[in-house]
């Protein structure tokens, strides 16, 4: 078996999840979910000719929008962003987002930075992939300080979208919308259903016999490191210097 | 020298395009990859502007937390501040913490849709999502209507949001005060949003940018701008967009010094009152 880092496992996972798709985005602050999408749209090129359109927020060559910053929330409002993913400062069970503080809002005691889009997309995506790399009772909560986006709503309210799955560094969840609730799917290799238990704050459902999450192929290991990770660099190149050991690019000569 | 009164808008000084930006005035800026007037902002903060209403459309990075942690700020309204790769932004965070400054806390859309209805003249834009987000909580201003148009369909309503200025870097501007802007286009938004739009730029372009269709696209019109001044590199360190990239080695150095209050000042003193060049 190949060796692979945490990273590229957790970005494997997230093509599969991610499958057909016409249209993947990727806000802010996501470098994972970003090798994901960028690794699906090349797989998609591979084995099929459905165009697999990328957005990635932030970036120059990676996004067809010209219509400035709000393109993106008008596109996903009217149902044209299939994937999107969002983290969470704290995630609980019922599939609630907080990215805003710890403790009272007025009197916190820890600050994230903000909702970003969440509060927003997260209605309006259909298939919205929850991404938490730190997978403990700090971060998976009975029940967030602060809603910045729920992960349900009435029945009055308009909202074609919400949460699909879950992934950490542990494990696959997979979210029942009906129910509201998370249900594990895979633990990856080296971990334990144990291990996913004692460190999450949460209950969850579970079956008796818990899949290992699958390793990533040789190729998908190729693809990721060879093609996707030179096109990462452009807006991620701590990130891509890290996990790819690629280098930055060089700023644009023609300043 | 005919052409004087429209040369007017390109200002001798950065102090005097910025002159309009006063003390608790309600200040737009952009997203860190839009292209953000750096320079300016070490120059407002050298001013020692205060009690600023700033409206970051729709996120920040350093210049909030630099503004923030120079004093300058009493109201921030965004969706997020953070210095992306670079980690938590030290100043932003402490504020909060210290209650120092009053936040409004928003979500990138509602944002984009409040300056779209400021543009439009219209007094609320309607906005899908929000209802049982906490952020209507803490937002008595937006608030929750019955689609007339429809049955039983709450949908929520975002008053027009009308900075007093809009400030941001671009790469070109012409003698007429015609800004080019390329693709980032809510930069468009922002100055027709905002009473008065401040600009600063790398460099003036020779011949009318409106003249050129290739150019006009991307043009936001002189008639809405207020003064440009001309500052090369006056987004460092942070990027701006076809021209240069981030300088991650300062990054680094900001988010290590701003980690402390002590630090904070030493980079003050060292790349802000020092008017060090970039």
């Amino acid at each position: 078996m190949t060796e692979f880092r945490d990273e590229e496992l957790l970005a494997d996972v997230i093509c599969r999840l991610i499958g057909d798709a016409r249209h993947v985005a990727v806000g802010a602050a996501s470098p994972i979910p970003a090798t994901a999408a960028l690794l699906a749209r090349e797989r998609a090129g591979l084995h099929n000719s459905n165009r697999l359109y990328v957005s990635l927020l932030g970036s120059r060559a990676h996004t067809f929008f010209t219509d400035g910053a709000r393109e993106l929330f008008d596109c996903a409002g009217q149902g044209r962003i299939d994937v999107f993913f969002l983290s969470g400062g704290q995630i609980d069970g019922e599939g609630n987002i907080n990215l805003v503080s710890v403790g009272d809002y007025e009197r916190p005691k820890a600050r994230f930075p903000g909702s970003f889009g969440s509060a927003y997309l997260y209605y309006v995506v259909p298939r919205v992939i929850l991404f938490r790399t730190e997978h403990s009772r700090r971060t998976l909560v009975p029940k967030v300080d602060f809603i910045s986006a729920p992960g349900g709503s009435p029945d009055n309210v308009v909202r074609p979208g919400g949460p699909i799955a879950l992934i950490t560094n542990r494990c696959l969840f997979e979210f029942d919308r009906m129910q509201r609730r998370f249900r594990l799917a895979s633990v990856h290799p080296g971990h334990g259903v144990e291990e996913v238990v004692e460190n999450t704050g949460f209950a969850f459902d579970r079956p008796a016999q818990v899949p290992l999450t699958p390793v990533p192929s040789a190729e998908t290991l190729r693809l990721m490191r060879t093609v996707v990770a030179p096109m990462l660099a452009e807006i991620y190149p701590q990130f891509a210097q890290k996990v790819f050991g690629v280098a930055a690019p060089l700023p644009s000569a023609h300043a | 020298m005919e052409y004087l009164p429209l040369m007017a808008r390109i200002t001798r000084s950065l102090d005097e395009a910025l002159a309009p930006i006063t003390d608790g005035c309600m200040l737009a800026v952009p997203r860190e990859t839009s292209g953000v007037a750096m320079a300016a902002t070490r120059a407002l903060i050298r001013r020692g502007v205060k009690r600023l209403h700033l409206v970051a459309l729709p996120t920040s990075t350093l210049q909030t937390d630099l503004l923030i942690g120079a004093g300058a700020i009493a109201t921030l309204e965004t969706s997020a501040v953070s210095l992306g790769e670079f980690g938590a932004a030290p100043r932003f965070n402490a504020a909060i913490l210290a209650g120092a400054i009053h936040m409004r806390d928003a979500t990138c859309p509602a944002l984009h849709a409040q300056f779209q209805a400021a543009e439009k003249g219209v007094p609320f834009m309607p906005l899908r999502g929000l209802i049982g987000s906490d952020l209507m909580a803490h937002r008595p201003d937006w608030k929750i209507i019955d689609n007339p148009f429809g049955n039983d369909d709450p949908i929520v309503l975002l008053p027009a949001l009308k900075p007093d200025v809009a400030l941001f870097h671009a790469p070109l501007a012409d003698r007429d005060g015609n800004v080019y802007i390329g693709r980032e286009r809510e930069l468009v938004i922002m100055a027709h949003a905002a009473a008065r739009t401040i600009v600063t730029v790398e460099e003036i372009h020779e011949t009318d940018l409106l003249h050129d269709p290739l150019f006009a696209a991307g043009t936001l019109p002189g008639f809405y701008v207020e003064a440009v001044a001309v500052e090369r590199r006056g987004a460092w360190p942070l990027p701006l967009p076809d021209r240069y990239g981030i300088d991650a080695a300062h990054m680094s150095e900001y988010a290590r010094l701003a980690a402390t209050p002590e630090g904070f000042a030493q980079y003050l003193d060292r790349y802000v009152y020092a008017k060090r060049a970039a």
